[in-house]
């Protein structure tokens, strides 16, 4: 297919580029109130006008100097694989912070088009912005959109189409500094002007007086001379400013955009004290903020808990109300394996995963999640890292793959990693369902409560002991706070069923083939084989039923089938009949902890190589063998 | 332990500390020239008189009180460097020997003198800029031209942000830290002369909430108690 145009969509964090993404392609991309959820760019297709055009989500970004790693995926996006326009998607409740940005992309003379979004919001802010006079200050068109409700969105594709079809003249929007500094860029853009480089030069001037250590690498490779030069020009503005360079320059873009705010923003009558004013001060107070945090987490398991297995209870019932009793091998492989693989899939998806999906996204969506960053920060500096790693690792709950992803919000390496390897010892939806479903469900939820917080003390401890052993520290929480929203019901559903989704369409087949094929190794005794090669680990040290061997094995593909496919090998559904409470702990706990599953595993080789995903596997097998083995001896002694 | 001894100690930790304002006690004890434990010892005294952070394996960090203390040493040497220079015309080589002997018993009177004397000097004979004086003037001309003014200090305070108490404003003077963590609070707009406001702050030494061009911003303490603001 010709592509005729691309659009790329940039701005500030948390600002609405993936919600006016959605609107244009149709697509899922995952949005949710919280800045850095977008961390890899995303694309989609429009057909507008008899045109089709390509366009391109990036990350938020607060600079073109990058600071955290998805950062350098927008920057080198828009300044080497020049997009056609760029639409830069500006806040309007927050004008000045967002225009220091779009500063920036005017001084790399890229195509823009400017959404003014959350206009709604600004108004009742009581903020009104003159679009007008902005557009003529900025020399580039405005366009003001409210992107959840798709309002102005299609006319920031004809705007960006009209500036496309004008791109000859490479306008030099860019801002004039001082005249110390602009004497310096002119010299440096002499130099620069003389080689060849793919970065804007006035840009790349700028870029190299900032002390930027990206710029500085590429073109320092083949000129090191350039590098010294920018680098005694850029002491002497330190000089005269007694000031770095760096922060003259910012000081000096942001006091243009403040002019310029000045200049485009009126206020009208706000209304009374926001209602999100009033929900900070209660969601982030130091007790009632911790004491909340706590009653919806407890909450969440608790409603998960009696919600799964209630849910599973019916849907079983169900189906065993039309068995029609069938005996020989055939019907058992046909009953045994697939009907009872179905409906128990059917049961931890639509019991479990999907309403914690939705539940998830409700939080996400309402802006709560930055709120426990902030409550837990102090708390995380005991693992080493800090608050903003408790968005991936809420996230972990639900799934621990787009966790592992989102760590990238982490801005060193050693916190990243971190946050990373803790991330695979949270409990995701599908270990959920085995502490609920087995744990829970014949034990008692004080039980499967226990697992929990034994989990987060391993997490603890783990944390701990990597802080301790990793070189350096971390460099603490720096985060926009998004205000609160109340969550729309059709963007919470969408965003569970597009989470859910990949879900239902590979596990459900996964886990009845598994189980047929279970059922067939039970029929025909391969089963006990496999199991008692393992048996020195499952039997001998870990106490549990031969049987169980298998499961692990395929619970490395998918953790949840381990429940399901228990019941299969077990031959019943009543698991209370084949395994003992004691038993039944050792499983989930061993469950909860031994290695991440494999979709984890890929996610976390490319985000963090081989080596360091082999040593938290291993480690966390390890763990688990050597936990379960204890736990089985103690618990045996009390229960 | 003797004042000189302590304000020397505070001059090589304002000298040696890295951008994120720590240093090693192995590079205090080698530029002192003194013993690993005697300096170990010197920070214990100091930080109970609140001049540094000190833990022994993370190193030594200059507090509030300390870097104030050093600057003014640091300004007291320079300014007797130039006056070393430019007036008894010594030979370089003499003069940071004898400025480090006198900046010891140099008044604060002594030392506004000396700088109008010596025509408000920015630099050392050495190039290294010289920390602007704590008196309430609004530049150095003002203090030039008029004569016998009796100058008073600045009454207002230079506090660290995590000092304010929550609904305060303040205005940001300055900002300390690493080179990554400086970039990203500039870009976030908290550059200086910006007027902020603290709204909360998480118990036990965590994380601070402020208001900055009407954005909500959660920084980190360790971060914040780096961000110098004045009361408005």
């Amino acid at each position: 297919m010709n592509i005729d145009l691309v659009i790329a969509l940039a701005g500030n964090a948390n600002v609405g580029k993936s919600s006016i993404f959605n609107q244009l392609t149709g697509l899922g991309q995952i949005i949710g109130n919280w800045p850095g959820k977008t961390v890899e760019k995303a694309e989609g297709m429009l057909f507008h006008h008899n045109k089709h055009i390509k366009i391109i989500d990036l990350p938020g970004i607060y600079s073109l100097s990058t600071y955290s790693q998805e950062e350098i995926v927008s920057r080198d996006y828009i300044a080497l694989e020049h997009p056609d326009v760029v639409v830069n998607v500006v806040d309007a409740t927050s004008l000045e912070r967002n225009l220091f940005f779009t500063l920036q992309l005017l001084e790399m003379g890229a195509p823009l088009v400017i959404a003014l979004n959350l206009i709604d919001a600004a108004k009742k802010k009581g903020i009104i912005i003159n679009e007008k006079k902005l557009q003529e200050l900025l020399n580039a068109p405005v366009v003001p959109t409210i992107a959840t409700q798709g309002v102005g969105v299609h006319e920031i594709v004809d705007e960006a189409i009209n500036q496309a079809s004008k791109t000859s003249s490479t306008n030099q929007n860019g801002i004039r500094y001082g005249p110390e500094i602009e004497k310096r860029i002119e010299k440096l853009q002499q130099v620069l002007k003389k080689i060849s480089i793919d970065y804007p030069i006035r840009w790349t001037a700028i870029k190299l007086l900032e002390g930027d250590s990206e710029i500085i690498t590429t073109v320092g490779k083949k000129h090191p001379d350039i590098i010294i030069a920018a680098k005694i020009l850029a002491e002497e503005i330190t000089e005269i400013h007694k000031e770095p360079c760096s922060t003259v320059i910012a000081s000096e873009r942001y006091a243009v955009a403040a002019r310029i705010v000045k200049q485009v923003r009126t206020f009208t009558e706000s209304e009374k004290p926001s209602a999100t004013e009033r929900l900070d001060a209660l969601t982030m107070h130091s007790v009632t903020g911790y004491l909340l945090m706590f009653v919806i987490m407890l909450g969440i398991l608790l409603f998960m808990s009696f919600f799964g297995g209630w849910f599973s209870g019916t849907i079983e019932n169900l189906f065993e109300s039309i068995n029609p009793g069938w005996t020989g091998i055939w019907a058992d492989l046909f009953w045994n394996g697939g009907i009872v693989g179905l409906y128990a899939t059917l049961a931890v998806a639509f019991g479990f995963i999907l309403p914690f999906y939705l539940i998830l996204g409700f939080l996400e969506d309402s802006g709560y999640l930055p709120k426990i960053a902030y409550l837990m920060d102090r708390p995380c500096h005991l693992m080493g890292i800090h608050g903003k790693a408790c968005i991936p690792l809420l996230l972990a709950f639900g799934c621990n793959v787009p966790a592992c992803v989102g760590c990238r919000i982490m801005e060193t390496k050693r916190d990243r990693f971190i946050a990373i390897f803790l991330s695979t010892l949270i409990p995701c939806s599908a270990r959920t369902v085995v502490i609920l479903g087995l744990v829970g469900a014949y034990i008692g939820v004080q039980w499967a409560l226990l697992l929990y917080l034994f989990d987060f003390a391993l997490i603890l401890l783990i944390g701990r002991i990597l802080n301790r052993f990793l070189p350096g520290s971390s460099i603490g929480i720096i985060m926009e706070l998004p205000p609160y929203r109340f969550p729309s019901a059709k963007v919470v559903i969408k965003q569970a069923w597009n989470r859910f989704k990949p879900f239902l369409l590979t596990a459900l087949p996964f886990i009845i083939i598994g189980s047929v094929i279970i059922e067939a190794m039970r029929l025909t005794g391969l089963l006990s084989l496999v199991s008692n090669a393992l048996s020195p680990i499952t039997v001998v040290w870990l106490g549990l039923p031969a049987f169980t061997g298998f499961l692990f094995i395929f619970g490395v593909l998918r953790k949840e089938a381990a429940l399901v496919l228990l019941m299969t090998a077990a031959g019943t559904t009543d698991i209370s009949a084949v395994m003992s409470p004691v038993e039944m702990i050792v499983f989930a706990l061993v469950i909860m902890i031994y290695i991440p599953c494999v979709a984890t595993i890929a996610a976390l080789i490319r985000e963090i190589g081989w080596k360091k995903t082999g040593l938290i596997s291993f480690t966390e097998i390890g763990l688990a063998v050597f936990i379960g083995g204890v736990a089985f001896r103690l618990l045996s002694l009390v229960m | 332990m003797p004042q000189e001894h302590i304000e020397e100690y505070l001059e090589a930790i304002y000298d040696i500390a890295g951008k994120d304002g720590t240093a090693k006690t192995s590079e205090i004890a080698e530029h002192l020239k003194n013993a690993p434990a005697s300096v170990t010892e010197a920070f214990q005294r100091m930080k109970q008189k609140g001049l540094v952070q000190y833990e022994s394996h993370k190193g030594v960090t200059l507090t509030l009180k300390g870097y104030k203390a050093a600057i003014k040493m640091k300004r007291k040497h320079r300014l007797l460097e130039v006056f070393l220079d430019k007036m008894l015309h010594l030979p370089h080589e003499l003069i940071h020997e004898q400025a480090c002997k006198m900046e010891h018993v140099l008044t604060d009177e002594t030392e506004t003198a000396l700088c109008k004397t010596l025509k408000g000097p920015t630099q050392c004979p050495h190039g290294s800029p010289i920390p602007p004086c704590n008196l309430e003037v609004k530049n150095c001309q003002e203090c030039l031209t008029e004569q016998n003014v009796h100058l008073q200090k600045r009454n207002t305070e230079i506090i660290a942000i995590t000092n304010l108490k929550p609904g305060e404003k303040a205005k940001i003077v300055f900002v300390r830290g690493g080179r990554g963590v400086m970039q990203r609070l500039c870009d976030l707009g908290l550059t200086n002369g910006t007027s902020i406001s603290l709204e909360r702050t998480a118990p036990l030494n965590g994380p601070i909430q402020i208001c900055v061009r009407g954005c909500k911003l959660v920084i980190g303490r360790g971060i914040a108690e780096k961000i110098f603001v004045q009361k408005m």
